[in-house]
């Protein structure tokens, strides 16, 4: 997620400052099958997930701990059929709505009832520009066609829409069509996004990493329209991280912007954490957010830069960038604890490179979906 | 060749773009446009551009620039420079639209 939000100041020398805000991730069901989708590989299955009551309270401590905004998100969050009566419940404690959904399941009157109910902001993913492509990936036949009504909608609606375009091997030669269908379709922001390698995707990565040369062209189709694009459309966009020589600030840092509550409950410094081995996740069971971010275990692991290996610790970045993603970290260096390999810094730099250009090569391999 | 996206104009009526509002968060004491995803908070001087150029019921930016002229009694050609340009930056940034 990229974010250039200030920092809040901390109410004291021991607390941390406040979350921006909280991802609530009602469900991981979903119609879609996207093969990078960045759920665990390891479902919540629908009865394990929270009820109505629980995600009000979880609201409420959102409010509590200083959270401004929350994203409803998934899995799809609209199959669950209590989000509107979520939706007024952050409203009238004052947190701002996000939706950030697939959209097949959204229809009109569903959206009126949803900014009645205070949402202010729609997301709609884009799997391709074009239905054919779209499909596929998404394998949900006739979504592509579903989301464009429902964008069209949430448009007329005066609701804010982010169009969320996944850039991969198999799309990303249609970067520009992508921005002209956000552009088309009335969306105040894109973001365009590459797949990051985690859950699903990094199973899947020899299916999905794009070439370099694929890579080098999508850079300067994009760095060219940035221009024209200035105050017409807000466009969000990040190198893809394989081919990036220093880490993104991931998620603003850990700990420090987002708090990422799973469907049974879990809270999360980021939604991936769960792949890091021996961090301790409370629940919403356990305690509340605010005790939660103020001193649970995995929030604290990894939070500022006492934790920091070198080349970190003594590089000028390591306030702007945060070391980068731990979860990248354990992915491709073994270790949570290490400098983001993304990082040109680090010493398993090269490796990046090769796995990239491995996968990269691997034409033909076929993606496997996401399945529940 | 793409063209260069104008700089918001005097003649300009502008708006909070959908999704946008301007609140005050009283327990850090600060005013900010919420947005998508996105906040920003606002100095004295960025709130007094927003509420005196932008709006529902704000007429041109010129009648905006005007008021704070009076208001900071400050030369026109001055603020009129920093409004235009910080408007522009927040058009661009997606808080505000024509
Ligand atoms: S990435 Fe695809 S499969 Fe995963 S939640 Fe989003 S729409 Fe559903
Ligand atoms: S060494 Fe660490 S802090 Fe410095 S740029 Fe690399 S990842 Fe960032």
């Amino acid at each position: 997620m990229s974010c250039a939000l200030p920092a809040f100041a901390a109410a004291s020398q021991t607390d941390p400052a406040p979350p921006f805000a909280v991802l609530m991730e009602l469900t991981h069901r979903c119609p879609l099958r996207c093969p990078y989708c960045s759920n665990p590989v390891a479902l919540d299955t629908a009865s394990a997930e929270l009820d109505t009551a629980t995600w009000k309270r979880v609201l409420d401590e959102a409010a509590d701990v200083g959270a401004l905004q929350v994203h409803f998100s998934g899995g799809e969050p609209c199959v669950r059929k209590d989000l509107e009566d979520l939706v007024a419940h952050a409203t009238e404690i004052g947190l701002y709505s996000n939706l950030i959904t697939s959209a097949v399941l959204l229809d009109q009157p569903r959206l009126e009832r949803l900014q009645r109910a205070g949402l202010q902001h729609v997301q709609i993913s884009l799997q391709d520009a074009e239905a054919g492509g779209a499909d596929r990936v998404g394998g949900f036949k006739g979504g592509h066609a579903k989301k464009l009504e429902v964008a069209r909608a949430v448009v007329a609606q005066g609701l804010a829409l982010t169009i969320n375009a996944v850039l991969h091997r198999h799309n990303i030669d249609r970067v520009n069509d992508v921005i002209d269908l956000a552009m088309d379709l009335g969306a105040g922001r894109i973001e365009i996004a590459n797949v990051q390698y985690y859950g699903w995707a990094l199973a899947n990565r020899a299916a999905l990493m794009p070439s370099r040369e694929q890579l080098l062209a999508m850079d300067a189709a994009v760095r060219a329209r940035l221009p024209e694009l200035a105050g017409r459309i807000v466009v969000d966009y990040v190198v893809p991280d394989y081919y990036a020589r220093r880490p993104k600030s991931c998620m603003g840092g850990w700990a420090r912007r987002f708090m990422n509550v799973t469907p049974r409950g879990r809270v999360l410094p980021c939604h991936a954490a769960e792949t890091i081995p021996g961090l301790a996740f409370e629940t919403v069971h356990d305690r509340s957010l605010s005790d939660i971010w103020r001193d649970g275990p995995a929030f604290t692991r990894y939070r500022g830069t006492d934790w920091m290996p070198d080349p970190c610790r003594s590089c000028d970045h390591k306030e702007e960038d945060w070391g980068g993603c731990r979860c990248q970290a354990l992915a491709l260096a073994g270790s949570a604890d290490a400098t983001d390999p993304v990082c040109e810094l680090s010493p398993a730099h090269a490796d990046v490179a090769m796995l990239r250009d491995r996968d990269a090569a691997a034409l033909g391999t076929e993606w496997t979906y996401r399945g529940l | 060749m793409n063209a260069v996206a104008p700089h918001v104009a005097e003649t300009d009526r502008l708006r909070l773009a959908p999704g946008v509002m301007l609140r005050n968060d009283r327990r850090r004491d600060q005013w900010m446009l919420m947005g998508p995803e996105r906040l920003l908070v606002l100095d004295e001087m960025a709130l007094a551009v927003v509420r005196a150029c932008v709006g529902p019921d704000a007429a041109d930016v010129a009648a905006g620039i005007d008021r704070l002229t009076v208001e900071y009694d400050a030369p026109r050609t001055e603020v009129a420079a920093d409004v235009l340009e910080m408007l522009t930056d927040l058009r661009n940034k997606g808080y505000v639209v024509t």
